[in-house]
């Protein structure tokens, strides 16, 4: 059958076409071609939560993707204001429960700013060493998962194995693996003990041996290379704008780490580099999570040299607890004791940003306070949360198998998402 | 007075309200009207470079005469430097200008201030709610009037008892 018609042509519009890989321009004269919605989620098991995202399709490739958010909202953020400041640092492990430690820090950080309370030294250090551990077991979760849901499964395997080690740690040090609260306003709630030091030191002697290992499975993997190179690409000047942080917005080249440019803990007092990437995909991302890793074992290491003798909590009776034996002995202790735990403390009328380089970017806490003993408002700046704003530019021009590779590039936990 | 502060007040003498540092923090309160032409010029201009948004809030006041706070932080990634501003509205008209068009992210962070506190964003490109069901309809769940359990559309939800449901079948 001969016709005079031109074929029609499936050219996607410019505005379609979005910052990624651009659509061909394929000829297809005898298909029928028609615009496809998809519903992805909520639950699907490399969403890493309940994200739920509606995915418009033209064939294969995703020409908007349209995240929607709020199936784990708890209203949090409501919470704090119903609560005393101690009183919150629980529910600062349900934000990101995957790195509950570094959650606890950057809410007890920007308390004390609020209170303008300097930490002692020793409290600074093991804040610094729990931390970076903390980070270390993030990246090697987000590893893990990550190749999983990409195909690679032995990954998981050897990451899971080593984080095992790391919780038991955690397990060791406060009694809880995950939703941990160890971190105190005005220090941390018990000291570490010489035996978990030593068992830390020789994780971290062949540590860098188990990250080689990883390596080895992935490095010159073809599939891992196939689907990380390239994909959920990012400018630097777009990565800005969107507020991406953390590995995120260092794989496209912006080094922005706050541990370095706005030092807390310890981070000014030991050696190490901020990592950067170059072409903002999700290969660069994966990279500068390994060497990541590596600086966090060096930060550990130098921390546990250094760390000096004194005490763990400040000598604050606004935050500090009285010494238990003498609760229940003394009446002036039993009364502040009471008053710490039914009132809290009171602070000076004011508000403070205070930012936080968590694993996964910026974990900022944004506190009002009106005098009183519990926040007037508490606003919690979360890494996932804003990053998904990012979801529908990074998305977009790439195939739909590659969906899970851009949820995994951000490292998004739900829980900190919808707060 | 503080040099940034003091360049904002200079560029825009007609919306400056005030400033005020503490703890280190730079906050600067302006007109809502001029929230655009300030973000602009905090982003745009050279001296400022205000490139990264950190967060978008918001605070409610009920008793003050202008009701809502819209709160911005920027960070200037060359400079390394931080600004709070600080925008107030009324209830009356709870609406503000976006600035979605001069920084990409605020997008779903002024979507949030909106889910939680109803204040309105002109000209947003997809003004809808983000944390609560598109259908949600008990009002503004972080203002202050709201009750902290929720106005009783939760309690309307089917509640299962242990073993009902196996008895049935």
């Amino acid at each position: 059958m001969k016709t005079d018609e031109q074929p029609k042509t499936t050219e996607p519009s410019s505005e379609n076409r979005g910052i990624g890989v651009p659509v061909p321009n394929r000829t297809l004269p005898l298909l029928r071609t028609e615009k496809l919605m998809l519903n992805m989620g909520p639950q699907h098991p490399s969403t890493h939560g309940v994200l739920k995202i509606i995915l418009d399709l033209e064939g294969e490739r995703i020409i908007k993707a349209t995240p929607v958010l709020g199936y784990l909202h708890r209203g949090v953020e409501k919470l704090a204001e119903d609560g005393t400041y101690h009183q919150f640092i629980p529910h600062t492990d349900r934000l990101d429960y995957v790195c509950a430690m570094y959650n606890n820090f950057a809410y007890v950080r920007a308390v004390e700013k609020l209170l303008d309370m300097k930490v002692p030294e020793r409290a600074e250090y093991l804040r610094t060493i729990v931390a970076e551990v903390q980070r270390i077991i993030g990246h090697l979760f987000w590893l893990g998962t990550q190749a999983l849901d990409i195909g690679a499964m032995t990954v998981f395997f050897y990451t899971f194995r080593e984080r095992e080690v790391l919780l038991d740690f955690f397990d060791d040090l406060c009694g809880a693996r995950l939703t941990t609260s160890w971190y105190r306003i005005g220090g941390v709630e018990n000291d570490i003990r010489p035996k978990l030091i030593e068992n830390l030191r020789r994780f971290l002697e062949n540590f860098s041996e188990k990250l080689d290992e990883y390596n080895a499975l992935l490095e010159t993997n073809r599939i891992w290379l196939a689907r990380t190179k390239n994909v959920a690409v990012i400018s630097a000047e777009d990565a800005v704008s969107f507020g991406l942080s953390g590995p995120s917005l260092r794989g496209s080249g912006v080094d922005y780490d706050l541990r370095k440019y706005e030092p807390y803990g310890a981070y000014d007092k030991v050696e190490w580099e901020v990592p950067v990437g170059k072409n903002g995909d999700t290969y660069d991302r994966y990279w500068i999570r390994i060497l990541e890793m590596k600086e966090s074992a060096k930060i550990v290491k130098q921390c546990l040299d250094q760390l000096p003798e004194g005490p763990y909590m400040v000598e604050d009776p606004r935050v500090t607890l009285p010494p238990k034996d003498k609760v229940f002995t003394n009446l002036e202790h039993m009364i502040r004791q009471f008053k710490l735990f039914t009132e809290g403390f009171r602070t000076p009328v004011g508000e403070i940003y205070s930012g936080t380089e968590a694993h996964k970017g910026e974990l900022g806490f944004y506190i009002v306070s009106d005098g009183t003993g519990k926040p007037y408002r508490l606003k919690i700046r979360a890494p996932s949360f804003i990053h998904m704003g990012a979801f529908d530019a990074m998305a977009r021009g790439y195939m739909i198998a590659d969906i899970v590779t851009i949820f995994g590039t951000y490292d998004i936990v739900m829980g900190e998402c919808d707060r | 007075m503080h040099p940034t502060a003091e360049k904002i007040q200079q560029k825009f003498p007609e919306a400056f309200v005030s400033w005020k540092e503490w703890r280190g923090d730079l906050a600067v309160t302006i007109k809502k009207d001029a929230v655009v032409p300030v973000g602009r010029y905090l982003h745009d201009d050279p001296e400022m470079d205000f490139d990264y948004i950190v967060h978008v809030s918001s605070v409610d006041y009920p008793d003050d005469e202008e009701r809502f706070e819209v709160v911005y932080e920027f960070y200037s990634i060359p400079r390394r430097q931080r600004i709070r501003v600080k925008a107030r509205v009324t209830e009356e008209d709870s609406t503000i200008d976006s600035v979605t068009g001069i920084w990409k992210g605020a997008e779903f962070m002024e979507r949030e201030v909106f889910d939680m506190m109803g204040i309105r964003f002109n000209n947003h490109p997809d003004h809808r709610r983000i944390l609560m069901p598109d259908e949600y309809d008990e009002g503004w769940p972080l203002r202050k009037d709201f009750p902290l359990a929720g106005k009783g559309w939760r309690d309307t939800f089917e509640f299962i008892t242990e073993g009902t449901h196996r008895k049935e079948t």
